[in-house]
């Protein structure tokens, strides 16, 4: 089959994602972070109208509003008598309600809100796909080398401090790091399915690995089977591409449980 | 009383959480080759003080001052992996220290728990895990061992294992030990040095002498004073309901603070 163009942008794109949604995902899942990455990507919305009203790039809104609001919700850390879990859901919902409100003020420009929501892969020009290859390979780098540091904090924070490893720094680059993976990651599946780029790979590669690094690895290989077949899925039955995507990533993980 | 041979120094150290002081004028010295046990009952700051001298809280009165270039084997109360960290026990040995194989193997023979190597971490018993954190600290060659709780979740006879492990350890090896314990009998058995917390340093010095002492049979009750001591004398102050000090509130800690004679200290 020869490829159509679109087709071809999609999949490369599809592919840098789940290159770093895979390891990243593995810490999302293992510090147990998985609605820290879905309210974050929440906040991509308002993000998105920031860069209309200041007039530069939406892309460029939504990766400050993310690093941003990552930052925040880091230092968040408590309010008295509530649970983050709760504050999570707070800001996720508040920063989504907020984002539509200010988009659909907008006069002088129309925003595709589907394309956000939901992922414009198949709209991704070759820039676009060259940008999320730059973003995806720094990123996998930034992560191959804190790799030991954090994965020393995510098993016990203080007992890593205590040998030495800076938590605090290292724990502010996984933020910074996540934010970016889901700027990057909206492009492909949409605000509201980022987080499960994040954690259905990863989750599916848990029956299969020993060591954390085969299960980042594995979570990478997952991620990009469900990329594939999720663009197969979308050009033959002419599916939405993000939703597809996040389909077959579902199935390859309700396979997954079948093995444990 | 600071000499060469002293490794970690609390001098007058407060701690806040939330707004209140949950420790206050908290003294302890730790020397190479010593055993010291922090006891006190719940919520009486023997973690904070624990964390104050690790460098985890910084406390808001008082210095903490460490040995120049002090190696510290730190074991936490409690150690929670998820469960979906796909993580062996040797594994989480090599992130502690990147030693060799052979010296992974040591360790754990000497913490007790040679074959649990290949098991993941959330496989194996409570008492494995604190068998396995032990030989993590070990692993970093320790001047001071730092163990909070260190029988936790281990059974009775495990305990008593454990507790000449870690006595055999300071023989062998002449680290400093500094240990969160609850198991009175044990510590007054095996410890160099007990300061007794109650929010503040109610009493510390020999266990002979701290069991009589009438602060700790306050705290503990006369039964519990009586099997581990002979008499008591006055008590020189009392305490409210919180624990406060009421009057002539000053504390018994023997270890008092003084300049450095010839050995580097880094101030906290």
């Amino acid at each position: 089959m020869i490829m159509d163009d679109f087709l071809m942008r999609a999949l490369l794109a599809g592919l840098a994602v789940a290159l770093v949604t895979g390891p990243l995902g593995a810490f999302v899942v293992w510090r147990r972070m998985a609605y820290f990455g879905g309210a974050l990507s929440h906040t991509a919305l308002l993000g998105v109208a920031l860069g209309f009203l200041v007039g530069v790039a939406p892309e460029l809104g939504v990766a400050f509003v993310v690093v941003a609001a990552a930052l925040m919700l880091g230092m968040l850390g408590s309010v008295r008598g509530l649970s983050t879990d709760t504050l999570l859901g707070i800001v996720a919902h508040a920063a989504l309600a907020v984002g539509m409100v200010v988009t659909a003020t907008l006069h002088n420009v129309r925003v595709d809100l589907m394309a956000y929501l939901f992922g414009d892969i198949l709209a991704v020009s070759w820039s676009g796909v060259v940008w999320l290859w730059g973003g995806a390979a720094t990123v996998l780098a930034l992560l191959t080398m804190l790799w030991r540091p954090l994965l020393n904090a995510t098993v016990h924070a203080d007992l890593a401090f205590v040998e030495g490893v800076n938590v605090r720094r290292v724990e502010l680059a996984f933020m910074l790091m996540l934010a970016l993976v889901v700027a990057l990651a909206i492009k492909v599946v949409g605000i509201l399915l980022v987080a499960s780029m994040l954690v259905i790979p990863a989750a599916s590669a848990r029956t299969f690995a020993r060591t954390p690094e085969v299960m980042g690895i594995l979570a990478t290989l997952f991620g990009a089977l469900a990329v594939g077949f999720g663009l197969w899925a979308s050009y033959v039955y002419d599916a939405p591409a993000g939703p597809a995507i996040v389909m077959m990533a579902s199935i390859f993980f309700a396979l997954s449980l079948i093995k444990r | 009383m600071t000499d060469c041979s002293t490794l970690i120094t609390a001098t007058d150290v407060e701690v806040r959480f939330g707004g209140h002081a949950v420790l206050t004028g908290a003294s302890v010295t730790v020397r190479a080759g010593e055993i010291v046990t922090l006891i006190g009952p719940n919520g009486a700051g023997k973690t904070s003080l624990v964390r104050a001298l690790l460098g985890l809280v910084k406390p808001t009165k008082g210095s903490v001052s460490r040995k120049k270039g002090l190696r510290i084997g730190y074991m936490p109360q409690r150690l929670s992996i998820d469960p979906s960290l796909p993580l062996t026990v040797e594994r989480f040995l090599q992130l502690g220290a990147a030693s060799r194989h052979a010296d992974f193997d040591a360790a754990l023979a000497e913490a007790g728990a040679g074959h649990v190597m290949h098991s993941p971490m959330q496989g194996i018993s409570g008492g494995e895990l604190q068998r396995v954190m032990l030989a993590r600290a070990l692993l970093r060659e320790p001047d001071l061992l730092v163990l909070d709780e260190p029988v936790q979740g281990v059974d009775v006879t495990g305990q008593a294992e454990l507790y000449r492990l870690i006595q055999g350890i300071r023989q062998h090896r002449g680290v400093g030990v500094l240990m969160v314990s609850h198991d009175l009998h044990v510590v007054m058995a095996k410890t160099d040095h007990v300061v007794c917390l109650n929010r503040h340093v109610c009493c510390a010095g020999h266990p002979e002498a701290v069991s009589r002492h009438p602060e700790f049979v306050a705290l503990f009750g006369p039964d519990i004073a009586s099997t581990l001591a002979v008499y008591t004398h006055a008590h020189d102050h009392a305490h409210d309901l919180e624990g406060h000090v009421i009057k002539d509130g000053h504390t018994h800690a023997d270890h008092v603070h003084t300049d450095h004679e010839g050995c580097d200290h880094d101030h906290g």
